[in-house]
């Protein structure tokens, strides 16, 4: 079932304002600036700011409307801080306890079988001030979701963990998109985490909604470079994984061509999902010899958007694929650049990062 | 040296004990709403909970003589319901210590609860728990500093406690006379060996109970995290 959100929130110096319906069984980053009110909107849903006016509603049931506030423990909310927030007079069983507990008679998932799942076994008779910042996030995790949720609200789940963490917690949060029907919001500040994990994006800045729709339509809109900013703009493709060459390198088929990454852990035919930097995107109107980058698309310019600065965004289809490169100005004006123009797209292989590479559906 | 009547100690624990678990019973509700408000009456509830900390025992003990005595309408009350009055009685002892150690009761309570954030509540909300849930099994064992901190210092400041005692008590043996009106007497009489002896119990008892409590605090520090 669907959230559907249209509420609005005033403190002195900062409004906010948001109307969008958030798709079961999908995971909607909520991407934007610090201060731009992402986590607000988090803890307008939950119930936790009061303040806030307008109407919250979860499949038929009003959370929230005129006149109408449901109190945060009656909604059902699955919260994951940034912080963990473990109960630190309880053990990691007590914590999980605690949310299994209040949602008997839910026919929610078991905690043995949730802790089997998050590889919990070990930690249970632990107190959370031995944990790791790894190991509290998959014990936040499991406890949000014993609690028998109707929607997940990760706020920032991974900002605190460093890079090797957050690949530790990364494929539970894939598992969860996976094989859940819940409508799933996921705070983040990184692009990387939310072209590897989420199926659709709200864009945030300033307390609004600058763009939202799903994750392949959004990070190729050439006009959307802007809003996300210079050093995160850049498609998300879906690829398939061909094999994987003597030389270190793993072949994958996009829908016309193919591309050569360093050697990645995915089973041959497994679907990848593919990000790539639109600044890390050089156009050239033939097709370019004797130079050392390896991933050459054949490409077609779909849109080209002018912003305020010096550069020009262009939004490029390579058969089903589409692509989004950022070129100066005066390359655009020296090329001819316009839309139906066929050329080359030049991939720097260095950019295909392979912490941005992450499973697709 | 034979010992002297021993019984003001005996009563002067008594009333300790009764009195701190009245004020545990009281000071707990009153200290989690203090903390958790936002209502403008809080500044108001919390200076009258205060004022015992300033008030010179002799005016809290004449406005409590005044209340509980038999002509105002509480003592008169009291005396129709129970049969006997409120002054010069241990119930009467009672309300006045607790009333008088009520901020030794609330503050460290309040802190307590303060110091929590408001975090975990938040955070048990999500977790369907509602705000007794929320209270019993969130507020009460993560501030049990607090418990602790509030129990022994209401104990303590009732023992300790002399002029509040003696205007709304005053000194019938086995009924309102506490070891500190007793050290008195036994001063006033120039009887310094019975004084002697009751001051060193107290002395050594004081000393006891605080050692105990800083020791617990040292070896079971708050977990924090």
């Amino acid at each position: 079932m669907a959230l559907e959100v249209d509420i609005s929130l005033s403190y002195p110096g900062f409004d906010l304002a948001v109307k969008h319906r958030f798709a079961p069984g999908r995971i909607t980053a909520i991407f934007g600036r610090s201060g731009s009110g992402k986590s607000t909107l988090l803890r307008i849903i939950a119930g936790l700011e009061t303040g806030a006016a307008g109407s919250v509603t979860m499949g038929g049931t009003v959370w929230q409307a005129p006149g109408i506030r449901l109190a945060p423990e009656a909604r059902g909310v699955g919260f994951v801080f940034q912080d963990a927030r473990l109960f630190a007079h309880l053990t990691v069983d007590g914590n999980l306890s605690y949310a299994a507990n209040r949602a008997k008679g839910l026919k929610g998932p078991g905690l043995d079988m949730i802790a089997h799942d998050f590889d919990l076994g070990s930690l249970l008779q632990r107190r959370p001030v031995g944990l790791s910042g790894g190991e509290r996030q998959r014990v936040a995790l499991a406890r949000a979701l014993l609690m028998s949720p109707r929607v997940l609200l990760l706020d920032e789940p991974l900002a605190a963990l460093d890079d090797a963490r957050k690949h530790e917690i990364l494929p539970y949060l894939e598992r969860l998109r996976d094989h859940s029907d819940l409508p799933i919001l996921y705070v983040s500040h990184s692009m990387a985490e939310v072209a590897r994990i989420a199926s659709d994006i709200v864009v945030m800045q300033a307390g609004n909604v600058l763009r939202s729709g799903t994750i392949e339509d959004v990070l190729s809109d050439p006009s959307a470079v802007p809003v996300l900013g210079v050093r995160d703009a850049g498609a998300v493709i879906a690829a398939r994984v061909v094999t994987h060459h003597a030389d270190g390198l793993t072949e994958l088929a996009v829908s016309q061509s193919v591309l050569l990454l360093p050697r990645m852990d995915a089973k041959i035919g497994a679907m990848v999902r593919v990000r790539i930097p639109a600044q890390d995107v050089i156009l050239s109107l033939h097709r370019p010899e004797g130079l050392s980058a390896l991933n050459i698309l054949p490409v077609v310019i779909a849109a080209i958007y002018q912003g305020d600065g010096p550069g020009v965004a262009i939004g490029l289809r390579s058969g089903e694929d589409r692509l989004l490169a950022r070129v100066t100005q005066r390359s655009a004006a020296a090329l001819h650049l316009t839309e139906g123009l066929a050329c080359f797209a030049v991939i720097k292989s260095v950019a295909v990062a392979h912490g941005d590479i992450g499973a697709a559906r | 040296m034979s010992l002297p009547d021993l019984s003001p100690l005996w009563l002067t624990l008594q009333l300790a004990a009764v009195t701190t678990l009245v004020l545990l019973a009281i000071g707990t509700p009153l200290a989690w709403w203090l903390s958790q408000t936002a209502s403008r009456l809080k500044p108001v509830v919390e200076t009258i909970t205060a004022l015992p900390l300033v008030l010179p025992p002799t005016v809290l003990g004449f406005y409590l003589l005044i209340l509980l005595s038999p002509k105002s309408p509480v003592g008169a009350l009291w005396v129709d319901v129970t049969g006997s009055t409120l002054t010069f009685s241990f119930t009467g002892l009672v309300i006045a210590s607790v009333l008088y150690s009520l901020p030794f009761a609330v503050q460290p309570l309040q802190a307590a609860f303060e110091a929590l954030g408001r975090a975990p509540f938040e955070l048990a909300a999500t977790l369907r728990a509602g705000p007794l849930d929320r209270f019993a099994t969130i507020a009460v064992p993560m501030a049990g500093r607090g418990f602790l901190t509030a129990a022994v210092l209401s104990f303590a400041h009732t023992i300790g406690e002399f002029g509040v005692v003696l205007m709304v008590g005053g000194n019938i043996p086995g009924q309102t006379k506490v070891i500190s009106i007793a050290i008195y007497e036994q001063v006033e009489t120039i009887n310094y060996a019975d004084a002697h002896v009751l001051s060193a119990i107290m002395l050594v008892f004081a000393f006891a109970v605080l050692l105990f409590v800083y020791t617990l605090n040292r070896r079971f520090p708050v977990r924090v995290g």
